[in-house]
């Protein structure tokens, strides 16, 4: 592939991260201020935040230093060491996620070739700063909001690989890039215009995904761990301040990432119609196309989170290990026998 | 290869500090902790030897199915915050005993094996395709074999756990 900048791979490297780095703060500013401030408030017949700048789009900084202002408390009995690592585990796992995220032939931070496997191995991450911060914070409500979160994790992880496989046997890789490309030059019945996006041939992988995003997420239906009329809060419960906000920040930092692997698995990722997988333009309009798509399957999750009362616990188990599991698999083997076929 | 070299120092000790620390603390969720660090620093040194997918793999299985499992059942069952005096058995000794004669077997065989040969640094670089073409071809028995045992071990523990 042709490069746009020919750097040293250290600057090409220390650039990328930066961007990176930069780029999850906004992520989870654009999806709490567009879909849990502005789209609630109109689903829910209310105002919003409008004072604080126009249409309250300031409002996130006021909250941030809001939060940044507060005392930093820990509970006595904490195991202060497990309750400080814990957010900042759950963090990592959300910043390690970007690595793979591509938004252009180059735009990318590695194009690692274990691509999708790698973003689902450092996915499951996150569940390891859950259990500590429910177990350090020495509160019942904690503890348990932690199990609650870890089990529901474990549950629906297993649906998330299975949806991913069909995508990967279909597109023969499980590198990012490549998953792209091969909707790019796909082609629905000789017609090519539009490559083939995996929505159309994996759309059984694609609601299961989402579903199992929406649970890995823990938005509501799937927010027991959190739920705030039982536990109070869950797991962060006893986090105030800036450890609480690095929580809330790896939690709509997930959810656009979990956005953005499904817009480049399922919607064609940065490819536009018309251009060539390697032109170097799309460097440019690729990380507008990504947003958009991203934007598009965040509020599909938001909507449903806004939508649905919470599912009780058997209930959530069961849907995952009887429902959705089993249908997963159909879907592979079913993707095999079509791969093999034709 | 010097930047290498000081990942991998600095990665060895990390793993063998925590290896250490998850035998001697007091706390049980410390010791599962110290074990996450452990098996990651495994992980990174995988990456450092280009094994691309298997430490993806060590990440996704270990830490994020073993590990999160295990913390899952300490807490569930009994996990007392702060150190608890009994936590070291009585046969401390042997099983020291074990670990350093397995040590010692390892590392003799693998130096009995290689010796000072040096592994190949500008050789072919293993994708992930490759992986899968070796061990659904010329790994076919072994991995069978390994899926029968895992199939056999799940379906034991379910009668174990079952009272009826």
């Amino acid at each position: 592939m042709t490069s746009l900048l020919a750097l040293p791979y250290w600057q090409e490297t220390a650039i990328k991260l930066g961007l990176a780095l930069a780029v999850i703060p906004a992520t989870s500013l654009i999806l709490v201020y567009l879909f849990l401030f502005k789209m609630m408030a109109f689903m829910q017949s209310r105002l919003g935040p409008n004072d604080t700048g126009p249409y309250g789009s300031l409002q996130l900084i006021a909250e941030a230093i809001k939060f940044l202002q507060k005392e930093d408390i820990h509970p006595a009995q904490a195991d202060r060491r497990v309750f400080r690592m814990a957010p900042v585990v759950v963090l990592a796992s959300t910043f390690l996620l970007y690595v793979v995220l591509p938004a252009g032939p180059d735009a990318v931070v590695q194009n690692l070739d274990t691509g999708v496997f790698y973003a689902m191995a450092v996915s499951s991450l996150s569940v390891l700063g859950i259990l500590m911060a429910g177990w350090a914070s020495a509160n019942k409500y904690a503890l348990l909001g932690g199990l609650r979160a870890a089990g529901q994790l474990i549950a629906y992880e297993l649906p998330l690989i299975l949806a991913v496989m069909g995508v990967v046997v279909q597109a023969e890789t499980l590198n990012l890039q490549g998953i792209v490309e091969a909707q790019a030059t796909g082609e629905i019945f000789g017609f090519g215009a539009i490559g083939n996006p995996f929505i159309l041939t994996q759309f059984l992988a694609f609601l299961i995904f989402m579903i199992a995003a929406q649970a890995e997420l823990t938005q509501t239906p799937f927010d027991m761990p959190v739920a705030e009329t039982e536990l109070v809060g869950g797991f962060h419960v006893e986090y105030t301040g800036f450890r609480f906000l690095l929580f809330f920040m790896a939690e709509f930092g997930t959810a656009f990432a979990f956005s953005a692997l499904a817009a480049v698995m399922f919607l064609g990722g940065w490819w536009i119609p018309g251009f060539d997988v390697h032109d170097n333009v799309l460097n440019i309009l690729g990380p507008g196309v990504m947003l958009a798509k991203i934007l598009l399957i965040a509020f599909f999750i938001f909507w449903i989170r806004f939508t649905y009362p919470r599912l009780r616990e058997d209930q959530l188990q069961k849907f995952a290990w009887k429902v959705l599991i089993p249908l997963a698999l159909a879907n592979i083997v079913l993707t095999g026998i079509f791969k093999v076929v034709f | 290869m010097v930047a290498q070299n000081i990942f991998f120092g600095i990665i060895t000790a990390i793993v063998v500090i925590s290896a250490l620390r998850m035998v001697t603390t007091r706390n049980i969720v410390h010791a599962a902790l110290y074990l996450v660090a452990v098996l990651a620093g495994l992980g990174a040194l995988y990456i450092l030897l280009t094994a691309e997918f298997v430490a993806t793999t060590q990440v996704l299985v270990y830490i994020g199915a073993v590990m999160v499992l295990f913390l899952f059942g300490i807490m569930l069952t009994k996990a007392p915050l702060g150190n608890v005096m009994k936590m070291t058995g009585t046969q401390w000794p042997i099983a020291a005993g074990v670990a350093v004669l397995i040590g010692g077997v390892t590392v003799y065989s693998v130096i009995d094996r290689f010796g000072s040969d040096r592994l190949v640094t500008d050789g072919p670089i293993f994708r992930t395709a490759d992986v899968s073409d070796e061990v659904f071809s010329t790994y076919i028995i072994p991995f069978e074999a390994i899926s029968v045992l895992l199939l056999a071990a799940l379906i034991g523990a379910i009668v174990l756990a079952r009272k009826d």
